[in-house]
């Protein structure tokens, strides 16, 4: 699957630039999906690139993992959920070292949640790449009840905390690695557009 | 520019070029506290010419029982540094800025590793305070040629932190170790020789640093050169002498410029060029390169100007 092209939105909505490789610098690389492929190309650019690298992979029903082991990364590993992940990214950031490089790529909730895991461990936002690949499904808060939904991929959606029909906003926070969803019936109540499938 | 009238409290060498004064309000009051790389600018009445240099401040930001600074003399500068060592005396009056911070820490850092090359310690001393009290991860390395010149010696506390690098003593500063290893979030501050700075970015560079967690700061003191004249809008002209800068030339012939670093840090004099039959001798480390290409801005602080004709928007 190509690297997703997004149509031009507010400035705080993420664009994701395709991964570049910084030679065999330390790196750190967290993928889920069709962002293996990005992986792919990426080492498929430079090898050496993985030369030090840390590798996470989330195959979510994708078959890219045996190709992305054989990348030859100094250490590979395969998670079957991001929270099955975590420990061991978190883990990854503490030891990490100033030059680490670190590539995200595929879906818009495992970069915005890798990105926000990052940053909060210290490291400079100029030291992380982000490639979109795959689903558009958008990891969604709700700002009323702020619980997290998970893939969502119509507009409006309901929250599956509270119940409220939310309209899916291109306000993104990097803190929390999530698209904001806000009431849409709060002036009319009961009264919502017609559900349309999130494009791109 | 807010101005404060300060007495001189205290005057007392450090090491043979360097001197510590103190500068307290003459009726007690508190100074505004501040952050550490915060710097004054001194108004220095010397023969008639009205100098005005900028020093950072070195002692503990949170007291605002005076400000401290140690100057440099300078002897093949432009006199400022030499005032303040053989005409400022205990008891004088100098009228100081209120405290401006362009070098402050960044607090979002997990650990701050900070390299003071020679007079470079200064900014230092304040952030150190700062950091301390904050109970942040840091360290300190401080190069000098040899120990005599190594004012900052006897400022700095003693500290398992606090390494000092003295070349003479086969002790120089290994960028590459220092750099080396740091974990995530170390964010690194530079001040002092352009060639330090330089060599901070280069080894960085060469360790995959990323330029976000790279500080500096190098302060210019105007660069003397031929002397050249500017028009005003009004078509009025001002000359500038050869050790006097554009900006206090246009101060001198009392021509209204905003200021605060005056060294081509800040950006605050920035000044529009409506005509340039010339070139412009851009010193400042402020404007971009293409901006420095295009002649159609000019920091007065620092720049000069040689050709026909150079004509601000003033």
């Amino acid at each position: 699957m190509p690297r997703t092209e997004f149509s031009p939105s507010i400035a705080s909505r993420p664009t994701y630039a395709p991964l570049r490789p910084h030679g065999a610098a330390p790196a750190l690389m967290l993928a889920d999906a069709e962002g293996a492929e990005a992986l792919l190309e990426l080492a498929a650019a430079d090898p050496a690139v993985m030369d030090r690298a840390h590798l996470i992979y989330i195959p979510a029903g994708a078959a890219h993992g045996p190709r992305l082991r054989d990348l030859g990364a100094k250490m590979y590993h395969e998670a079957p959920s991001f929270s099955a992940a975590l420990e061991r990214y978190r883990k990854a950031l503490l030891d990490a070292k100033m030059g680490t490089q670190l590539y995200l790529a595929g879906t818009e909730g495992l970069i915005g949640q890798g990105l926000a895991e990052a940053l909060a461990a210290g490291l400079p936002a100029d030291a992380i790449q982000s490639e979109h690949r795959g689903s558009i499904a958008r990891r969604m808060q709700c700002v009323h009840c702020k619980g997290i939904t998970e893939n969502v991929t119509t507009d409006p959606f309901t929250c599956s905390h509270c119940g409220l029909t939310l309209f899916v906003r291109d306000h993104f926070s990097r803190r929390l690695g999530a698209f904001q969803g806000v009431c849409v019936d709060a002036e009319t109540p009961g009264i919502v557009p017609e559900m349309k499938e999130i494009k791109a | 520019m807010s101005a404060l009238e300060l007495r001189v409290a205290a005057v007392e060498p450090l090491s043979p070029l360097v001197t510590r004064f103190r500068f307290e309000h003459p009726a007690g009051a508190a100074l505004p506290l501040f952050s550490g790389g915060a710097h004054i600018v001194v108004e220095m009445p010397d023969a008639g010419v009205l100098r005005r240099n900028a020093y950072s401040l070195i002692s503990d930001p949170m007291d605002g029982s005076g400000y401290e600074i140690a100057v440099r003399r300078e002897d093949a500068g432009r006199g400022g540094s030499r005032f303040m060592h053989t005409q400022v005396k205990p008891g004088d009056t100098l009228r100081v800025t209120a405290p401006i911070n362009l070098f402050s820490l960044d607090l979002r850092a997990k650990k701050h590793v900070l390299i003071g090359g020679g007079i470079g310690i200064t900014p230092f001393l304040a952030q150190l305070r700062q950091l301390t009290r904050l109970q942040m991860p840091f360290e300190l390395h401080y190069a000098a040629r040899s120990r005599a010149e190594a004012a900052g010696l006897a400022l700095l506390p003693d500290l398992p932190q606090i390494h000092v690098h003295i070349s003479e003593e086969g002790n120089r500063m290994d960028l590459g170790a220092i750099l080396s290893g740091q974990p995530l979030g170390t964010h690194v501050y530079t001040c002092g020789p352009e060639g330090l700075i330089a060599a901070v970015d280069d080894t960085a560079a060469r360790l995959g640093w990323p330029k976000g967690a790279l500080h500096s700061e190098a302060f210019l003191s105007p660069p003397p050169g031929t002397p050249f004249t500017v028009t005003l809008k009004s078509g009025r002209t001002i000359e500038v002498g050869p050790h006097q800068s554009l900006l206090e030339a246009l101060e001198a012939a009392e021509v209204e410029v905003n200021w605060s670093c005056r060294g081509g840090a800040c950006g605050r004099c920035e000044t529009g060029v409506s005509a340039c039959h010339g070139r412009i001798e851009h010193h400042d480390h402020w404007l971009s390169d293409e901006e420095k290409a295009a002649q159609t801005k000019i920091m007065p602080c620092v720049s000069r100007f040689t050709g026909e004709m150079l004509t601000l928007d003033l």
